[in-house]
């Protein structure tokens, strides 16, 4: 029943605005991927020209062997799940799961029985009678992607299904979404601005910005080999810091900070590290680690946050476990080891760049 | 001056501030109130009045009359024509203008309100300028045997014309607050164009669209002028309960003017009654 999307070359132009141009990727059969990017990095607009709600400028669409390019929405059978959920408001729970079979006229004896198989699949039996606007928001996704499923759609496209729920119902619906998709198996798009949505329920993670594919890879992938500059500040936190390759290191300062990727000699470069990345140890004096200068310390249950003034002024940020910090205090020298350090061409960056000092930047809820 | 007696002083000023707002709330509805209804019942009352004058009984007199009930009869088909054909266009109308970006949509959204600018005499006089004797379009129907000026069809026209704007006005602000997300759902979900409007897009705008018919209707119930030109007045031919009422008057048939005249107010009182009740209804689906 499920087949794989794939999608090439995809441009869409409005006007002179060009939303998405020349996304190539491909979507495996039974997973979950994710177009993962921020407001108008044109994710949506490539899931909804998979769904045929908008007409491809350029570039072609498949849905297993078949073509479905010039095809109209209704003959791609796909389901959509929107963020605003678009349950019909005349209509019941129960008709609105109906409404999908009912159009396809089938049988009035087959539809009452898949209605049920799919309510009690999202548990709402109880409350078919309701209209949506008397249902949680947490509910109202749950009849939308039960309606989104009854017709038995070759593939499922969530866009940002979560994102009008609270933290705390998004947490739940989504463990429930990724319990939903290992009993189905249906391919499913899931198009997020949230990483943590992402990482936590995609097999894969295709990352875009400004209407371009940056990197596709695993989550893993995504999370520690950051392809590009953009990836690397948008997936997780990370600090930022400026300095000039030289020979396999990047010199910040007078510190030399090990990279774990190649870049070109003698260029400007901004190094990207994540927080936990950073270990912070007591000044032994000497030559060795770089050292800095604690500047605060927030320490949130069992992990702290430090900001580290550098000898040339950067400040970077430090998680660690805060009973690793019990002999560091304010003000104190400390030695300073990165690793998993990765470095990219100050013009690459470009857009994402940040003043050196702005230190690690939280990126899970914004 | 202590501080009691400063906290004192504000008090009794907000209270002659809050007395002053009464005052002036009470003064802007009794305007409210005396301009309704000096303007808006006491024409009605003098109808009721005047009309029951030769005693209630007498009231049934002119629909005994077969050019009264052919003029009733008259309006009532052209209402309905009216009311069929601003429904279906004023839909589309509406839901082109709201869902489609074209060039000149600004200018077709301005045009539709031209007949509420437009006097409804000039609207007749187009009319006959175009399909009377010496017309554009004179030839090509005349040749067919088809009579529009001084006949129904034309009376249908101008009609139609002046009762353009209600349903497209009333339908578009709900059709742009609906949005296209419950149109995308139902055609991802399988539907037709067809089936997505009427299954999604009607429902949703239907309390707008019951709205807009009647005060279409209403207006082409009560419509004269532009009725007045193109009618050629025959008496038991193109003569409408208004077009009635109107040669009534300058024939001193008062008696029977008034009982018409109170019958088509009887009329527009059950329609306004029926679109409060549309008002109603709508607001409190809105704040469900």
């Amino acid at each position: 029943m499920s087949e794989p999307i794939r999608v090439q070359d995809l441009t869409k132009r409005f006007g002179d605005f060009e939303a998405v141009r020349d996304v190539t990727f491909t979507a495996e059969a039974g997973s979950i991927t994710a177009l993962l990017g921020p407001s108008g990095s044109g994710k949506s607009t490539v899931l909804r020209m998979i769904a045929g709600l908008e007409t491809p400028t350029r570039g072609r669409i498949w849905l297993g062997d078949e073509e479905q390019t010039h095809k109209s929405v209704q003959e791609r059978r796909v389901g959509f799940v929107f963020q605003h959920y678009a349950l019909f408001r005349h209509m019941t729970v129960w008709e609105n799961v109906r409404f999908g079979l009912a159009v396809r006229r089938m049988p009035k004896r087959e539809q009452r029985a898949r209605v049920e198989e799919l309510l009690d699949l999202v548990q709402l039996g109880p409350f078919r009678d309701r209209y949506p606007e008397q249902l949680s928001g947490g509910q109202r996704q749950r009849v939308a992607l039960a309606r989104a499923l009854a017709p038995r759609p070759n593939v499922l496209l969530l866009d940002e299904p979560f994102g009008a729920l609270d933290a705390r119902v998004r947490q739940d619906l989504r463990r429930w979404l990724d319990d939903l998709h290992r009993e189905l198996g249906v391919t499913s798009l899931l198009v997020t601005h949230d990483q943590d949505e992402a990482l936590e329920l995609a097999n894969k993670v295709v990352v875009m910005h400004e209407g371009r594919i940056e990197q596709v890879g695993t989550p893993n992938e995504i999370y520690h080999e950051p392809a590009t500059a953009f990836v690397a500040g948008f997936v997780g936190s990370a600090n930022v810091l400026r300095g000039q390759v030289v020979a396999g290191h990047v010199q910040v300062g007078e510190h030399r900070v090990p990279i774990a990727n190649d870049v070109a000699d003698g260029i400007d470069a901004q190094v990207f590290v994540r927080p936990h990345d950073v270990r912070v140890g007591a000044s032994a004096g000497g030559a060795g680690p770089a050292r800095a200068t604690v500047e605060r310390i927030v320490t949130l249950g069992w992990l702290s946050r430090v900001a580290l003034r550098l000898g040339d002024g950067q400040v970077i940020t430090a998680e660690l476990p805060s009973d690793e910090l019990s002999d560091v205090g304010l003000g104190d020298e400390v030695t300073v080891r990165v690793r998993r350090a990765r470095a990219f061409r100050t013009s690459d960056a470009l857009g994402v760049a940040e003043p050196a000092g702005a230190g690690a930047r939280g990126r899970s809820d914004a | 001056m202590s501080a009691g007696a400063g906290v004192r002083r504000k008090h009794d000023r907000a209270r002659m501030r809050r007395g002053r707002g009464v005052a002036v709330r009470g003064a802007l509805v009794t305007v409210c109130v005396l301009y309704l209804a000096v303007l808006l019942l006491a024409p009605l009352g003098g109808i009721v009045w005047q009309a029951r004058k030769p005693g209630w009984s007498a009231l049934g007199d002119p629909f005994t009359r077969s050019d009264v009930v052919h003029a009733f009869w008259l309006t009532a088909i052209i209402a309905l024509i009216t009311v069929a054909v601003t429904t279906a266009f004023g839909v589309i109308v509406a839901w082109v203008l709201i869902r489609h970006r074209f060039r000149g949509r600004a200018l077709l959204n301005g045009l539709v309100d031209l007949p509420f600018a437009l006097s409804p005499v000039t609207v007749g006089l187009a009319c006959v300028l175009l399909f009377g004797r010496g017309g554009w379009f004179h030839e090509f129907f005349a040749a067919r045997g088809i009579q529009i000026i001084f006949a129904l069809p034309s009376m249908v026209l101008v009609t139609i014309f002046i009762s353009i704007p209600f349903t497209i006005r009333e339908v578009q602000p709900v059709l742009e607050e609906i949005g296209t997300e419950e149109e995308d759902a139902a055609r991802t979900l399988g539907a037709s164009v067809l089936q997505t409007f009427f299954r999604v897009t009607l429902p949703n705008i239907r309390w707008g669209l019951l709205y807009g018919i009647a005060l279409s209707a209403a207006r082409a119930i009560g419509e004269i002028g532009a009725v007045l030109v193109v009618s050629g007045l025959i008496q038991g031919r193109t003569e409408t309960a208004t077009l009635y009422i109107y040669r009534a008057m300058e024939e001193r048939k008062t008696a029977s003017a008034y009982a018409v005249a109170l019958t088509l107010a009887g009329v527009s009182i059950l329609i306004l009654a029926a679109i409060e009740w549309l008002k109603h209804k709508r607001t409190r689906e809105d704040e469900a």
